[in-house]
């Protein structure tokens, strides 16, 4: 556990970036650099936070920090770690360097899931945080294999036919921890102790670990710009966004939450489910909930609470 | 001290790979550059090499891992083929754009559909605006003395940027020659290590690959163009250099019989030896041709390739790609818009030969001087695109 005075004042990741107000991003990366343990270095995918933060000739990190393209980030990480290694090994580098990419959720629940699948089994020394936005909002709001049922992105819109998306989000720390790493866990910005706690056992680990944290986004979930925090507590409390880690294999539950609300109150927040709340979709809000129960039962057995 | 061994192409350019004390080898196999990357595994898991080996899950990725390398500071090499190259396309821009001295193998081999696991030059060809320095050998003797040289040329601070060694699929992918190839400790001493400008190093932080404009982008571009225009300088030197250091003579082309030549053969890769070959024997029967090879494609060596052509009649080029729709070849339209370029006229005629590894024989070969010389007699030239050893 961090404790908030113990924190450190310094800004690696500095205002100025064009993020939208409101954006989970800037404060999901701002809170990550403040849990670092020593020198190290960035990778990030294309996406909001990249294109954000480095517009030339303009940067917010005082780190050392690379972007190369939308789907590789994982790779990219790998690289940089192997040059690490292979330097200390000649004697041209003699400190140790912690790698950490993120990346959207589309960078890796879609188009990077291979890249990050391949460095996981090679058991590359770093930290992958998915910044789970649910859906590609850089490229204005498509959905991904990320986006939760019932969204309206622009390709999945509230039609009057087919309300959102269909289809549901995929268990993507279940993926993670699949490849046998020894830490793979969840993390929402509204309760940061827990986030950050997770980011300096993510960098402790010798070998990849993963941090998959809800991003709220005003412009693309559409919800107030100043109740991001809120949605982001509302997501954990209404069990829609468990919040549990997965250290060697066994699940922990780190947010119990006894007594849910209901997930509509995490929807009626968002622009993006708003079509759910006219009468003849009213149902799908049920399907919904019925997703949201059935994955906390499934999360909370394997974390072996009943 | 040097010595002659026996080595196939591939084996050429992993031994030289070897030699050039890479830190960071990301790659995946593909037929028929696969030889490179085990004969690699081999130096790596029998400790013969500190080289940190990442065995990735694609060429997308291995590029990929290349430039998180490169940008660290590492010495970087890999090597490819035909989709593995297609599927580096995107990173191959990246890695010019983002200034990485990488170094690649590739065994040209032919593009699907349908399927062909033989040599042509699609894949190069594909990928020749990419910003790479790109070279062409002629024999495993050349992949193997090109590839020490690529890593000086690359990492040199007035070029930075990446190069690829292409050899013919099987023809020398495959294929056993004697390669004289040099001492470990002389090599080392040759090529010294990598003295990076800019690295991802925590202690002098920077940002790379942030995002540039309609502002500053252009910009960007230009002196990328500049780099490779800079790089014709440095190449030469380190021609010089690995002359003094092996006795072997490289450039930007190799010109054979041109002194006199009234027609020749323009190619790339192992039909030049072909073509030299046949040029000989033509030759020792009193007709004036001769053959020019440019070692190296991009950038394209306008002022040797003209002044080697300058007293020339007739000109064949051969392309071991289609350009699908253009009006001719790759290679041909680059030597029409230098010719143009410098006001210069010639009869030229192009031959698209070799597709998906189909023989170009030295009968093939002397058609091509005869037509060449016939146009260089009537002033005619009969067929401006023919293909060669085609069922049509």
């Amino acid at each position: 556990m961090v404790r908030l005075k113990d924190l450190t004042t310094e800004e690696l990741f500095t205002s100025g970036h064009r993020l939208c107000a409101g954006c989970g991003e800037g404060i999901i990366a701002r809170m990550a650099l403040k849990a670092l343990r020593g020198p190290t270095v960035i990778v990030s995918a294309t996406g909001c936070l990249e294109v954000a933060s480095t517009i030339y000739p303009f940067t917010s990190w005082r780190l050392p920090w690379a972007h190369v393209a939308f789907e590789n980030a994982a790779a990219v990480a790998s690289g940089i770690e192997a040059a690490y290694k292979a330097m200390a090994r000649r004697g041209a580098w003699n400190k140790h360097v912690d790698v950490i990419a993120f990346a959207g959720d589309g960078g890796t629940f879609d188009i990077g899931i291979q890249a990050l699948s391949g460095a996981l089994e090679r058991g590359h020394d770093f930290v992958y945080i998915c910044v789970d936005n649910e859906a590609y909002m850089n490229t204005g709001i498509q959905r991904s294999g990320a986006t939760p049922h019932g969204a309206a992105t622009t390709t999945s819109p509230a039609g009057t036919k087919i309300p959102g998306k269909p289809e549901f989000k995929k268990d993507f720390i279940g993926i993670c921890a699949a490849h046998g790493i020894e830490f793979a866990a969840t993390a929402s910005p509204a309760y940061w102790n827990d986030y950050m706690t997770k980011v300096t056992k993510a960098i402790e680990v010798e070998g990849p670990a993963v941090i998959h944290v809800f991003s709220p986004c005003p412009l693309g979930m559409r919800h107030d710009s100043d109740k991001s925090i809120e949605l982001a507590r509302l997501a954990v409390q209404t069990r829609y966004w468990p919040v549990y880690e997965v250290e060697n294999g066994k699940y922990k539950l780190n947010m119990k939450v006894t007594k849910p609300r209901p997930v509509s109150e995490f929807l009626k927040t968002q622009g993006r489910f708003r079509h759910l709340f006219q009468p003849q979709f009213q149902h799908e809000i049920e399907v919904i909930q019925q997703w949201v129960d059935e994955n906390w039962k499934r999360i909370t057995a394997l974390c072996g609470e009943t | 001290m040097s010595k002659t061994i026996g080595l196939t192409g591939d084996e050429a350019i992993a031994y030289a790979a070897k030699q050039s004390n890479v830190d960071v080898v990301a790659a995946y196999p593909i037929t028929p550059q696969t030889i490179i990357v085990e004969a690699f595994s081999e130096y790596v898991f029998n400790g013969e090499v500190e080289t940190e080996f990442v065995c990735v899950e694609s060429e997308h990725s291995a590029m990929s891992a290349c430039i998180g390398s490169s940008l660290t500071g590492a010495r970087v090499f890999t090597a490819t083929a035909s989709q593995g190259l297609a599927l580096m396309h995107e990173m191959l821009y990246i890695a010019s754009g983002l200034r990485c001295p990488i170094v690649m193998g590739v065994a040209n081999r032919a593009l699907s559909a349908p399927i062909n696991i033989h040599g042509d030059h699609s894949d190069m060809m594909g990928s020749r605006d990419c910003g790479w320095i790109q070279i062409y050998a002629e024999n495993a003797q050349e992949a193997y003395d090109w590839i020490i040289q690529a890593f000086k040329i690359a990492e040199d601070h007035n070029v930075l940027l990446p190069v690829t060694v292409s050899i013919d699929a099987y023809i020398l992918s495959h294929s056993m020659e004697g390669v004289q190839v040099q001492g470990d400790e002389e090599t080392s001493r040759f090529l010294s290590t990598r003295k990076p400008v800019f690295t991802l190093n925590p202690d002098k932080p920077v940002t790379v690959g942030a995002i540039c404009l309609t502002d500053y982008y252009f910009e960007m571009k230009r002196q990328q163009v500049e780099a490779l225009k800079e790089s014709f300088g440095v190449i030469h030197k380190v021609n010089e250099e690995y002359k003094d250091f092996t006795n072997r003579n490289y450039s930007t082309i190799e010109a054979y019989g041109m002194e006199d030549a009234e027609a020749a053969i323009i190619c790339l890769g192992s039909t030049a030896g072909t073509a030299k070959a046949v040029a000989k024997k033509l030759r020792s029967e009193g007709r004036k041709v001769g053959v020019v090879k440019p070692w190296v494609y991009r950038p394209f060596p306008t002022e040797e390739i003209l002044g080697a052509i300058k007293d020339l009649r007739a000109l064949a080029v051969l392309d071991r790609a289609c350009s699908f729709g253009a009006p001719c070849g790759a290679l041909c339209s680059d030597i029409l818009a230098a010719l143009f370029q410098k006001g210069k006229e010639l009869r030229i005629f192009n031959g698209i030969y070799g597709l998906g590894g189909r023989d170009i024989t030295p009968s093939d070969i002397e058609s091509v001087f005869n037509e060449a010389l016939e146009a260089a007699e009537t002033g005619v030239v009969k067929e401006p695109v023919k293909f060669i050893g085609v069922r049509e």
